[in-house]
């Protein structure tokens, strides 16, 4: 990337994130409340976006991590833990059984792996919703409280939105950091030819694994936000259909791509809202959109923003070509 | 002096095929072994034997005197002992650069270090000069996908060696690369085999590129060792030149 489009990448990126800051000042506690939600499902999608995108393991379970997220924030905080302690422990439990959950991933790969995957979510479903002594059931977990950040409280919607919005802006930059590091370089090599890696000494096994144990703890982080920002959880949100959302948002974001679970989430949390016009038709436009998409660009919305750059490149490197051939015929 | 390699009675089935039937051979350090054969004839199985992608049946593979059959290839690997494919096997989306820093970056440090440390794991340089070292610096930071055939032929053979490996298996490096750039290729392993005393076996058909490389050639078929010696013993030897070289 030239120094000029790099300076013009990082202005851009200063505009959104100002403008994520300043324009929700306005906003009523729907919009705030929607924003938030989007927030917190683009940290879940960019844990799928690991396993999925960069390391190529399929998973149909990333809304069960979300929901033992949500549980053990709501039931340690409604027990009287802070919020950032019981963050803590969720994302060693989600680190560890998302580990556990990565060995068939070591011996079956794609669709049997979704269905392994698919397998988990049910029953992380039915453990949330016939374990009442400890999720109690169906009638689910309410009042549970907004947490303290340094002595702010966050139980308006505007602070509660900066501290989702924050925890994005950490989730980001780790995330960044684990891609850019040699471990996103072999995870990358697990998606597109293991065999390969194998032989350059990259241990597959456990790359695939931590894959599943980073990701899956990104599913729980999400969830922790997730407990206080609908200071309400039952089983109902976290069964297969939020592993299928997500899996959407990954795939119609760009797979693979750092910013796809941003857009991805967008279009899944926030296209609903601006369809409401629509009334009972929304869903049909909606589900339209996305197929017309995925027809036309497999890769995203973001493939379409990569082939149009490499196509330009492609045509500013024969420019200088074709430039360089009359030079070369004049000079005879 | 120990062996590099040192391959005892390897034998691999699958099913009622006998791939390999009891293969023993030895490769010394700075050897470069040709290994010949019709098609078939379990080359690629035994290399895949060697390299831990295949469990031998029976029989022992011996590195350096140290026993290693049956080892995960990834381990093998981090061992010193390196490979290429006789298909392409290069990372299409990553850069050249990016391909070369991944083949060698799991060779230092621990899993730990390489989270924390430098985003090329210390390696730009070594890859640099890999690059310099294969002529294509023209494509340090293209995709790999977008180099020709032969380039990625290159460039494969470029990443067996980020490692710095003791012993290289490369499977059929010559396939389907252009006269020049053969020359090229042949001319960079001999200078890679002299410099850093770099054991290679290499499984060939091109006989004029196997014949001009490698100090010994071995000739498998139907599974067995048929014959093993100098270039030149091979091509008068008459059970070769009936199996597999013709008349």
């Amino acid at each position: 990337m030239s120094k000029h489009s790099r300076l013009l990448l990082v202005a851009l990126a200063i505009i959104v994130i100002a403008g994520l800051i300043i324009i929700p000042m306005n906003f009523n506690r729907y919009g705030l409340y929607i924003l938030s939600q989007w927030a917190v499902m683009t940290i879940a999608a960019m844990g799928l976006n690991l396993t999925l995108g960069y390391a190529g393991q399929v998973s149909l379970a990333q809304g069960a991590f979300v929901g033992i997220g949500a549980y053990g924030a709501a039931i340690l905080t409604t027990h009287g833990w802070p919020l950032i302690s019981a963050l803590g422990l969720v994302i060693v439990i989600c680190f560890i059984v998302g580990w556990l959950l990565g060995y068939p991933a070591l011996r079956v790969q794609h669709h049997y792996l979704a269905f392994v995957t698919l397998a988990f979510s049910t029953l992380m479903f039915l453990v949330f919703r016939n374990e009442s002594w400890l999720t109690n059931g169906i009638y689910g977990i309410s009042n549970i409280p907004r947490p303290e950040i340094f002595g702010f409280p966050t139980r308006k919607p505007l602070p509660f939105y900066y501290l989702c919005l924050g925890s994005l802006g950490l989730v980001t930059l780790a995330m960044w950091w684990l891609i850019r590091s040699p471990w996103g370089r072999a995870f990358m090599a697990l998606r597109e030819n293991p065999i390969r890696a194998q032989s350059l000494g990259i241990d597959t096994r456990r790359y695939t694994l931590m894959a599943f144990a980073i990701g899956s703890a990104l599913g729980g982080i999400a969830g922790v936000l997730y407990a206080p920002l609908t200071q309400y959880v039952d089983p109902v949100p976290f069964n297969l259909q939020l592993s299928l959302d997500l899996l959407m948002m990954v795939i119609v974001g760009g797979s693979g791509f750092m910013l796809g679970p941003f857009l991805g989430a967008m279009i899944a949390v926030l296209l609903p809202e601006w369809l409401r016009f629509a009334e009972g038709y929304y869903l049909m436009l909606y589900a339209a959109a996305v197929i017309a998409l995925l027809i036309y660009s497999p890769s995203g919305i973001l493939g379409i923003l990569d082939r149009y750059l490499s196509s330009r490149r492609t045509q500013a490197a024969s420019a200088l070509r074709a430039a360089a051939q009359s030079k070369l015929e004049a000079a005879r | 002096m120990t062996a590099v390699l040192d391959v005892r009675d390897v034998k691999k089935s699958f099913g009622g095929i006998t791939a390999v039937n009891g293969v023993s051979f030895d490769v010394q350090e700075g050897e470069i072994l040709g290994l010949i054969g019709p098609n078939g004839c379990g080359k690629s199985t035994l290399f895949n034997c060697i390299l831990g992608q295949l469990v031998p049946s029976a029989g022992e593979v011996r590195v350096d005197g140290k026993l290693v059959t049956g080892q995960r290839p990834a381990d093998l690997n981090r061992l010193g002992v390196s490979r290429t494919f006789q298909l392409l096997q290069v990372f299409p989306k990553l850069s050249v650069r990016d391909n070369l820093i991944l083949a060698g970056q799991e060779h230092r440090g621990s899993m730990l270090s390489r989270l924390f440390g430098p985003s090329d794991a210390g390696l730009t340089t070594t890859a640099d000069q890999m690059i310099g070292f294969f002529k294509l610096e023209h494509l340090a930071n293209e995709p790999a996908g977008g180099l020709s055939y032969g380039q990625q032929k290159l460039l494969d053979a470029a990443m067996a060696f980020m490692g710095g490996p003791r012993l290289v298996l490369l499977d059929e490096p010559a396939g389907g690369v252009n006269p020049t750039m053969l020359g090229d290729l042949k001319e960079r392993l001999i200078a890679i085999n002299r410099e850093r005393r770099a054991t290679f076996v290499v499984i060939e058909h091109n006989m004029e590129f196997v014949m001009s490389l490698c100090s010994r050639v071995m000739v498998m078929a139907e599974g067995k060792v048929l014959a093993i010696g100098k270039p030149d013993e091979i091509r008068a030897n008459p059970a070769v030149i009936e199996a597999y070289l013709g008349h």
